[in-house]
């Protein structure tokens, strides 16, 4: 089978992009979409021309590398799959696909379907842990964790970081990855001691990037790869909101965060820590 | 050379406590004097560095990838072992000591791997604090399930996502000491060559993957863990982006190079489509505690697999090996699919492939049970092939999956430079000529958390470090000889991309040095090798240039790296006159067709010395005593 991929060509973030139109025969459709672009580079090396850049590494859907648009939707429109799984049995002969990277203003492009995501380890950075230095902990067993609790918090915490929500939300927001690691640590007993600090935290720092608000559109979890659902968003939510008036005197600021968040006035994430 | 091991004499119940009160310790307010450099961010290189910024050093942490987060650590599926005996099924350090010793068939050091053992039992319980969602039972302790080389079920496990989770879990520690400021992470940058100073490893220098940019980085001390070099095949289960080049340039500025030949090849991966085939997929080994593995009885049975009565059925490994049926280690399994398929009865289009059956653990355990234990595994093959394995059992072939062999280095984790550490499946010690399933992550973690921030502190204790200057010759000789290597492969604008000349290279190993090997054919893959590392250096084409994202040239350093690498693979080969673990020579096997070992004569780690280009390597043989777990034919039937 034959397709014509529209591809988004940007040297780099000072040049203005394009998209350009490569056709390409699909010789198997076992092929995945990266596999497709894999023959395209080939030939385009060949002619003397400069490849597609695009991310990937594990080609098994578990790294996140991997991500961008197929005509509009994140990650194409297989459900549960990342572009690296995406089998070309899923297109149409002669059909053309659309193919540009995450577009969010916390993503800054690097080249070709390449963007920047180092916004989301900011953010992971900012409390999504539980602060146990190695050496200190206690018997696995002496945790006792029921399995339907232990499965919420693995549900969430299969999240893979790949971005695909932010770019299909239309007010670019990163509350579902945020929303992800603070429901999967908030979730189990050994993350509780700090789940107003983590809160607080993560939401500021999420507010700090040039992300936008969450306003319950849901796009996010329809693409999801993992298919994180929409509720961590309202862990994410409660946390914070608690967080915020647990913690409102020793905040240091006349207004709560909360209210600032929800008025999208800038909250100085710096505050937020001891 | 002399190797020394530095493995503790007296009794190896007592060894690590003994080395660890005997190292020399670093003062904490010293600490944040003395800078260390971790390249890679997998399981060892992520729990290195956190680990080393909560105890107060300057850590520098280096990745290829966009994020520490991305490792190729984060794709293993099935597990992690620790003798915890939870289970109370008989398990103890000492059997999986005993376990991984044979399993290795009888080519790892005995105190490295007894270490492993003891400190499994720490490595749970730390990620249990950092909040790894392992698999639970409705009271709430840790789960276990069977793994492939051990009769008691000592393996953990988050779904089939446990390397993912572990993964996360050292991550967010590293993100921890990144903001605290102990740690600086450099994205996206890519080690090319070591600096070496009077003798001992002072410093990399690295090219940033966007702006390509070539700079210096200098430390008191370099841990290297980049992980294995499974892509010289090409086609493996390996990220696109693993790669031997940070532990292969640090070889020839004079690390030793160990057990090369040692590669363990997966039994149960998908089948190989087409020639377009990026990479290989693992189904993870815990799919054999409920799969059966079978071939028609009869050659060419074309039939579809629920035509074929029970009685033309072969359950090859369960007739075989009756003791550990489906369960015998991979090298056994993967062995014994490639010998049915040779014999004409594989299945499926390109006969490459044996069924592995869930019919009758679904029958047994009902559908959910399944799908509770596996589902996203079962997921990803619906994925991949279009075929539902709950009804039409799956196709599995054996693929390139982890390498055994690495940098040599001693107890400490040290390599033949002083000062360089290696961790991980980067370095060759714990699973001698074959690896156990659920044994890497525990080495990675092992080696990371527990081992190496303590052997650090004593190097860095016993040790001065004067200021290493940019003008150093040493260090003007390496920047000089990375840029010279970049724009020799810019320069040639050949005919042939890298991936063709990586392909074709591939090829050639996996015919020749991969599941089993011969003299003969092992001397004329060096000769292939050398043919077509001949023609890279004149007809590559690697467009664009050096100063921006290039992924070009990434991957054509890279496989110019594997030709060496593949080269000395392939002497190691045909050095070891003998069979053991994953290393198969058909010219010694037992009657039954089991690998053959030869321990008078073989009963070595072989570690090689570059000995600059086209000499031939030199070998020095670090010999291998066994005190505790005597070498026996190892024999699981």
């Amino acid at each position: 089978m034959k397709v014509t991929l529209k591809i988004w060509r940007q040297k780099n973030r000072k040049e203005a992009g394009k998209f350009v139109s490569y056709p390409v025969d699909v010789e198997n459709v076992e092929m995945s979409m990266l596999e497709c672009i894999d023959v395209l580079n080939e030939t385009l090396i060949e002619k003397g021309e400069e490849p597609v850049a695009f991310e990937h590494d594990c080609r098994e859907g578990i790294c996140g590398s991997c991500g961008f648009m197929i005509n509009g939707v994140a990650h194409g429109p297989q459900p549960a799959t990342t572009v690296c799984q995406l089998t070309m049995r899923h297109f149409k002969d002669g059909e053309e696909l659309i193919l540009e990277p995450w577009r969010a203003a916390a993503f800054p492009m690097i080249k070709d379907l390449i963007v920047d995501r180092r916004s989301f380890d900011r953010i992971i950075a900012s409390g999504g842990y539980i602060s146990i230095s190695t050496g200190n902990a206690v018997d696995g067993n002496t945790h006792l964790i029921g399995k339907e609790t232990a499965d919420r918090a693995m549900d969430a915490a299969a999240c893979i970081g790949c971005g695909a929500c932010v770019a299909a939300c239309p007010n670019a927001s990163s509350a579902l990855f945020t929303g992800a690691k603070i429901a999967h640590l908030g979730i189990l007993p050994q993350g509780k001691p700090e789940r107003d600090r983590r809160a607080l935290g993560m939401v500021g720092q999420m507010n700090a990037e040039a992300f936008g608000s969450c306003t319950n559109i849901g796009e996010c979890t329809g693409v999801c790869p993992k298919e994180i659902k929409l509720e961590v968003i309202a862990v994410m939510n409660r946390d914070y909101l608690r967080a915020s008036i647990r913690r409102r005197d020793d905040l240091g600021t006349t207004i709560s965060p909360f209210a600032e968040w929800s008025t999208g006035a800038k909250f100085d994430s710096a505050t937020a820590k001891e | 050379m002399i190797l020394d091991s530095k493995a503790p004499t007296g009794p190896i119940e007592r060894a690590w406590d003994q080395s660890r009160f005997d190292v020399k310790l670093v003062n904490p307010a010293n600490k944040r004097k003395h800078s260390i450099i971790v390249v890679g961010s997998g399981l060892a290189g992520a729990s290195a560095s956190a680990t080393l910024g909560e105890l107060g050093y300057k850590v520098q942490c280096f990745c290829f990838q966009d994020s520490p987060r991305r490792a190729h650590s984060i794709a293993a599926q099935g597990g992690i072992n620790a003798a915890k005996n939870y289970q109370n099924d008989g398990d103890s350090i000492y059997r999986l000591f005993y376990d991984t010793v044979k399993g290795g068939d009888f080519r790892a050091r005995e105190a490295n791997v007894y270490r492993l053992a003891q400190i499994s039992v720490s490595i749970i319980d730390q990620c249990v604090a950092q909040g790894v969602p392992f698999a639970r039972e409705y009271g709430g302790t840790l789960t276990n399930r069977s793994f492939g080389g051990a009769q008691v079920s000592r393996t953990f496990y988050a779904r089939g996502q446990t390397g993912q989770q572990l993964l996360l879990g050292a991550y967010q520690a590293l993100e921890r000491q990144i903001h605290a400021g102990t740690v600086t992470m450099h994205p996206r940058t890519e080690m090319l060559d070591l600096i070496v100073i009077d003798g001992k490893a002072r410093g990399i220098v690295t090219r940033h993957l966007v702006t390509g940019t070539i700079t210096t980085h200098f430390a008191d001390a370099v841990i290297l863990g980049t992980g294995g070099y499974g892509n010289v095949y090409y086609l493996s289960t390996n990220a696109k982006g693993s790669n031997v080049t940070s532990i292969w340039r640090a070889h020839k500025r004079g690390a030793l190079f160990a057990n090369p030949c040692y590669t363990q090849i997966h039994p149960t991966c998908i089948p190989v489509s087409g020639d377009y085939q990026s990479k290989l997929t693992l189904m993870s080994e815990s799919l054999r505690n409920d799969g059966r593995i079978w071939v028609p009885l009869k050659k060419g049975d074309k039939r579809s697999p629920d035509q074929i009565p029970e009685g033309e059925r072969d359950y090859y490994l369960e007739r075989r090996y009756p003791s550990f049926g489906n369960l015998v280690p991979r090298d056994v399994a993967s062995r014994n699919a490639k010998a049915v398929c040779d014999e004409g009865r594989g299945v499926g289009e390109t006969g490459l492939g044996v069924y592995l059956d869930f019919t009758d653990a679904i029958r047994r355990l009902g559908e959910k049970t399944i799908r509770d234990r596996y589902d996203n595994l079962f997921d990803m093959y619906q994925r991949i092939t279009d075929e539902n394995p709950y009804k039409v059992p799956m196709r599995i072939y054996p693929a390139i999956h982890y390498t055994m062999g690495g940098l040599w280095v001693d107890y400490n984790l040290q390599s033949t430079i002083p000062g360089l550490f290696v961790i991980g499946e980067a370095n060759f010690s714990d699973h001698g000529a074959n690896r156990l399933g659920a044994s890497a992550l525990m080495q990675g973690l092992s080696d990371g958390y527990f081992v190496v921030p303590y052997t650090v502190g004593n190097y860095l204790a016993t040790n001065k470090f004067p200021t290493v200057l940019e003008t150093a010759p040493e260090v003007r000789e390496a920047v000089a000889c990375v840029k010279k290597t970049i724009e020799l492969l810019l320069s040639i604008k050949g005919k042939r991309t890298v991936d063709s000349f990586h392909r074709e290279l591939g090829k050639i190993v996996w015919d020749y040095c991969g599941m089993s090997r011969t003299a003969e054919g092992l001397q004329s893959a060096i000769g292939k090798i050398r043919t077509l590392q001949e023609e890279y250096w004149k007809n590559v084409n690697v467009p664009g240039s050096g100063e921006d994202l290039n992924q070009s040239l990434e991957k054509a350093g890279r496989v110019a790296d594997f030709f060496e690498l593949a080269e000395l693979m392939c002497i190691d080969a045909l050095d070891r006159n003998e069979s053991c673990g994953g290393h198969f020579r058909e010219e010694y096997q037992t009657p039954e067709g089991e690998a053959q070992r030869d321990d008078e004569n073989y009963s070595y780690v072989a570690a090689w010395d570059y000995r600059g280009p086209g000499n031939p390597p030199t070998l020095t043989k670090e010999p291998l005593e066994f005190h505790y777990v005597h070498p026996s034919q190892r024999s699981y039937k």
